[in-house]
């Protein structure tokens, strides 16, 4: 049902933590989460209709100084709309946008103050590399001295130096994104808005260009919004995360929250890799699936009792009794399975566990390579898994039966 | 903050109380391009729209004396006596219905009204009248001098002529009816459509087959053969007609072939039509044909489906659009074109020879109009339907097809080899007999060459001083039109915002594809030649040849403006704007020079159109500003055949010249332009 597979083998690249490997990015973020810093962004209950379609609901979002900021949804949710209000190329029917305290909702572009990279980047063909990182420096009473030695600087800054007098049709992609950048940094806008600016690349050019930006970003110190529909890229780069779903604003949070806390199914399901199972709620703090009772702990919205849930829980997060020592005694939430399926992912297994509680779609756990060799993961084996109360995740059963299907989303 | 609107539905489906509407602020660029805009819409308005419905407007209009307004007193001796209305004195004064009577004369003076200046049986002696109308009822004169709406004029018996009342108009279909009610005229609808249909049916055949050969064969000189097929483009289409009466004429080359029949008339206007339809027709095909899917073919070939089969389920579905397409244009074409059947034409009346002779020979503006407007008929269904049709085959070429590379087959390659070759000869025959007309003394008696004829003497305004015209009024057209296409093109394409206005604009340069030359004509002589109206300055001037001849050729170069402004990056406005950099140098420095080459097709385009076309000036030439085509026209009108047909190949060398520069600053263009090299 859903669009959004996601590979698993690229599930260790966005695992908390592991993302951390860049020194700045750490650093950065440590700074946003001590000093909150002010607002620079401010939307405020925006909506925009395309003719009898609604593009966004009353969206709103802050996004304070110096931050990275990534617009995260399905195609068609209404990222690029929101981008493009923000930037004043198509304004939207109601809402406010303020920049810098200063509101600038009903602005044409010119009169804004941004520097924009588009997916196809837009570079002027018949210009050079420095010609088109002028462009924007000229016309603004700047001698010509002053405009190359700015031109310069960029150039320096994206490593291009010894390419200003090509044409950008005798560049690689990956330097005509960088180009593109320079050209909206050079007259050092307040804020940069990037809409989806890798996706044009190679895989390995993304991941590449993908730290390059962080790190320029980190920097540059220049607030940042960036669209993409690719929840790696968002996890790794952001420093807060907008998970966006049909026109509306899902939850707004660093990595770790969105990651660690989904605020709602579709969040759960959009991001990583989730198994959903139906039940009902007997009280506050259990659930009953088929015949088995969970006991959860952490709950956004506490469901009343008997209403029908969906109990959430990440194929990492499902322990397997044996693999590791403080399951042993663990007791709660214990359910024996079968291994119905076992599939190999390189450093990890990925087994489909069977239990007539959730007859229709196994449970689907993630363990370490070794581990399934130790433990002889193979079909057909029992065991017992535990299901730590900490790790459930319960939301109201919206989705009609099939869409919330047990089978791992990404 | 008070709402002044009340919630709409989409207000309530967004539940919550909804934030204040925002009304967009215009910025400097959004102003600039609205002026801009509105400037080239008024152009388009005023030399297209507005002469239309005037001339629509007038074709519904009959001259006829407002009877009911005015009022009639005689003095018989015995102070004035109230005749009441001319209307109620009609039948005692004998007075014919208010059209019929307008139709014998324009004016009623009062000596009309009362021969030997009598009322019955006595002697008048004064006569007062009264006109209380407004300007359509027309004007009551005394002695030249008009009178005031309701001020009563008065004559004695020796001046009743002096007393002049001028027939007004009215609204009526009667030049409608009196059009349908005479068959001399009515039979031109059936003439036009059985030689239109002829030509499109011959030349469509031919051109597929041509098309067909040129794509899908791997015969040897196809480059020659494209460019063959192009040389029509090149004169002025009443060349072939020139060319038919040399080869089958009265005194004509192969006039055994006839067998005895004449090539005055239908069969003509067919051969000639097909000559000048052949290139639009060939392009359109040949596109349609490029674009077909390889993939479908290397299908039909893995499915071992026949030849024949796959020409039939794969080659015609995939270019039907083209064809169709085709059909179209060549429909059009021929029942709005003009110069072959006014030279080969003889007594087969078409359409829009009708018009010509309604206008030029019997000064009967309104019946010209009104045969217009039954011109325009087919034209504007043929444009809407093949509008339609191109939309289709636009989504077609979007998908993502592989172009097609054919294979040899030697007995395929050798017949689309022959057919080329029949085809080109018949093509480079009708230029080759036009040549060779112009250049012998005195066909066909006596065949020694001589550039005499290309002295044009006893030619009305000079041949030579009409073709530096026609060169001067082309230059004009080809740099002031292109600017103005290409301006309303981009606005049109890369406009931000007054969504309304761009679209409008856009349906403006659509427009006068669908005006035949000759109705456009004749909208401006009605339009430009009011003296009510202040443009008339530009009448009889060198202005007014160069906005028709724009304005005729307005929608292909539009639409070639749009496909290449298309292609550009669509964010390039944004970008600049984001840089605060304002419009106008995004278009100069980026949007023009990228364009370059396309700007100069639209010039050549516009500059060998202006070169040949007759229909789209040939009512608004005056005496200074004689032009080439028009003048070989005349020459022919005046039987100085060979004088025109060395005008048209005049017209051919300066055309081939131009298309010459044109390729070679295009290549130039390519060459020098490192950037344009990938
Ligand atoms: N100019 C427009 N007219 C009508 N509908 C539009 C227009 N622009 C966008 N939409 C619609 O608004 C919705 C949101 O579009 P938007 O481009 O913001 O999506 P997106 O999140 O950027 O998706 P993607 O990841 O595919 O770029 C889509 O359903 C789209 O069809
Ligand atoms: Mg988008």
């Amino acid at each position: 049902m859903s669009q959004h597979t996601v590979d698993l083998s690229g599930l260790a690249s966005h695992l908390p933590g592991s993302a951390a490997g860049d020194p700045g990015d750490a650093i950065a973020r440590g700074l946003a989460a001590s000093a909150p810093r002010p607002t620079y962004l401010a939307v405020a209950d925006v909506s925009k209709r395309f003719g009898d379609f609604t593009a966004l609901k009353n969206v709103s979002l802050d996004v304070r100084e110096g931050e990275f900021v990534c617009f995260l949804g399905p195609s068609g949710c209404g990222k690029t709309t929101l981008l493009r209000a923000i930037a004043g190329l198509d304004i939207q029917n109601s809402g406010t946008i303020r920049q810098a305290g200063r509101d600038i909702s009903a602005l044409p572009p010119e009169e804004r103050d941004f520097g924009i990279v588009f997916q196809s980047y837009a570079l002027f063909p018949n210009m050079t590399v420095r010609q088109n990182i002028a462009f924007g420096l000229e016309n603004r009473g700047l001698r010509r001295p002053a405009v190359a030695a700015r031109v310069d600087e960029l150039l320096h800054l994206i490593d291009l130096s010894a390419h200003g007098h090509k044409y950008p049709s005798q560049i690689s992609g990956g330097q005509q994104q960088r180009v593109a950048l320079a050209r909206a940094l050079a007259p050092s806008p307040g804020l940069i808005l990037l809409d989806e600016p890798l996706s044009a690349l190679d895989a390995k050019v993304r991941l590449h260009l993908r730290a390059e930006l962080k790190q320029l970003q980190a920097r540059l110190g220049v607030t940042t919004v960036m669209v993409t529909h690719d929840q790696d890229e968002a996890l790794s780069i952001a420093d807060r995360i907008v998970v966006m779903n049909m026109g509306v604003v899902e939850q707004v949070g660093t990595p770790q929250e969105i990651y660690d806390a989904p605020a709602s199914q579709f969040v759960a399901d959009f991001i990583g890799a989730m198994n959903f199972v139906e039940g009902v709620m007997l009280n506050p703090d259990e659930v009953m699936v088929g015949d088995l009772t969970l006991v959860l702990r952490r709950q956004a919205r506490p469901a009343a009792a008997g209403e029908r849930v969906v109990v959430a829980i990440r194929p990492e997060d499902v322990r397997v009794l044996g693999a590791d020592a403080h399951a042993e005694w663990e007791h709660v939430n214990r359910v024996a399975v079968e291994v119905a399926a076992v599939e190999f992912l390189g450093s990890h297994v990925r087994a489909s566990l069977r239990h007539p509680a959730f007859p229709a779609k196994p449970l689907v756990a993630q363990l370490s390579q070794s581990v399934a060799r130790a433990l002889q993961i193979v079909p057909g084996r029992r065991l017992d898994v535990v299901l730590p109360t900490d790790r459930l995740r319960v939301y109201e059963a919206l989705r009609p039966h099939g869409a919330a299907a047990g089978a791992v989303h990404g | 903050m008070a709402r002044l609107r009340a919630p709409s539905m989409a207000d309530l489906a967004l539940g919550a109380p909804s934030a204040p509407l925002i009304r967009p602020k215009a910025g400097r660029d959004d102003r600039l391009m609205l002026a801009f805009v509105l400037m080239i819409g008024a152009y388009l308005v005023v030399s297209l729209a507005l002469p239309l419905g005037f001339m629509l407007w007038k074709s519904a209009e009959v001259r006829a004396f407002a009877y009911g307004v005015v009022e009639l007193q005689v003095d018989v001796g015995q102070g004035f006596l109230s005749l009441g209305t001319l209307e109620e004195a009609a039948p005692r004064l004998g007075l014919a219905d208010p059209v019929d009577q307008a139709r014998r004369s324009a004016s009623l003076t009062a000596a009309q009204l009362f021969p030997d200046a009598r009322f019955g049986e006595r002697p008048l002696s004064a006569v007062r009248m009264r006109l209380s109308g407004g300007a359509s009822d027309g004007v009551l004169e005394l002695g030249g001098k008009a009178a005031a709406s309701g001020e009563w004029v008065e004559a004695g018996p020796r001046d009743l002529r002096r007393l002049v009342l001028r027939a007004g108009t009215i609204r009526s279909l009667g030049n409608y009816i009196a059009y349908f009610s005479n068959p001399a005229l009515t039979n031109s609808i059936v003439n036009s459509l059985v030689v239109s249909l002829s030509t499109t049916l011959i030349t469509v055949l031919a051109a597929f087959g041509f098309a067909y050969a040129l794509q899908r064969t791997c015969m040897p000189l196809k480059g020659l053969f494209r460019t063959i097929a192009m040389v029509p483009i090149l004169v002025p289409s009443l060349l072939a007609g020139l060319s038919l009466v040399y080869l089958f004429g009265n005194q004509g080359l192969l006039k055994g072939l006839m067998m005895g029949s004449s090539i005055y008339g239908a069969p003509g206007i067919v051969a000639g039509c097909v000559f000048f339809t052949f290139p639009h027709a060939f392009l359109i095909i040949a596109t349609a044909l490029a674009i077909s899917d390889a993939r479908l073919f290397e299908a039909a070939r893995a499915l071992r489906t026949s030849p024949t089969r796959t020409f039939f389920n794969v080659t015609l579905p995939g270019a039907r659009y083209g064809v169709i397409s085709a059909a179209f244009v060549v429909f059009t074409l021929t029942i709005t074109e003009f110069g072959v059947p006014k030279v080969v034409g003889g007594d087969y009346n078409v359409l829009a020879v009708d018009i010509y002779k309604q206008v030029v020979g019997q000064q009967n503006f309104a019946m010209g109009a009104v045969v217009s407007v039954i011109l325009l008929v087919p034209a504007v269904i043929a444009f809407v339907v093949d509008r339609l049709v191109t939309a289709r085959q636009v989504a077609l070429l979007t998908a993502r097809a592989v172009p097609y590379a054919p294979s040899r087959n030697r007995a395929l390659d050798a017949s689309a080899f022959l057919f080329c070759c029949v085809v080109a000869g018949l093509l480079l025959l009708v230029l080759g007999v036009a040549q060779y007309a112009s250049l012998v003394k005195f066909w066909p008696y006596n065949l020694t060459l001589s550039f005499a004829h290309f002295a044009f003497e006893g030619v009305d305004g000079g041949g030579w001083e009409s073709y530096f015209n026609s060169l001067r009024m082309a230059f004009y057209v080809a740099v002031i039109g292109t600017a103005v296409v290409f301006v309303g093109a981009y606005l049109v394409e890369k406009g931000r915002g007054f969504a309304a206005a761009r679209a409008g604009l856009h349906f403006l340069a659509m427009m006068p594809m669908a005006i035949p030359g000759l109705v456009l004509g004749l909208a401006y002589i009605f339009f430009f030649n009011d003296r009510a109206n202040p443009l008339n300055v530009v009448y009889g001037t060198m202005a007014i040849l160069v906005i028709s001849s724009i304005t005729h050729f307005y929608t292909v170069s539009h639409l070639t403006a749009l496909t290449a402004l298309k292609a550009m990056d669509k964010e390039f406005e944004a970008v600049a704007a984001s840089l605060k950099q304002p419009v106008t140098r995004v278009f100069t420095r980026v949007t023009l020079p990228v364009c370059l080459p396309t700007a100069l097709d639209i010039a050549a385009y516009y500059f060998v159109n202006a070169m040949t076309t007759v229909s789209a000036v040939v009512f608004l030439y005056a005496p200074s500003t004689t032009l080439a085509a028009v003048a070989a026209l005349n020459m022919d009108d005046a039987g100085q055949i060979q004088g025109a047909a060395a005008m048209c190949m005049l017209i051919f060398y300066t055309n081939l010249g131009a298309r010459m520069v044109h390729a070679l600053l295009s290549r130039g263009l390519a060459r020098t332009q490192a950037w344009r090299i990938r």
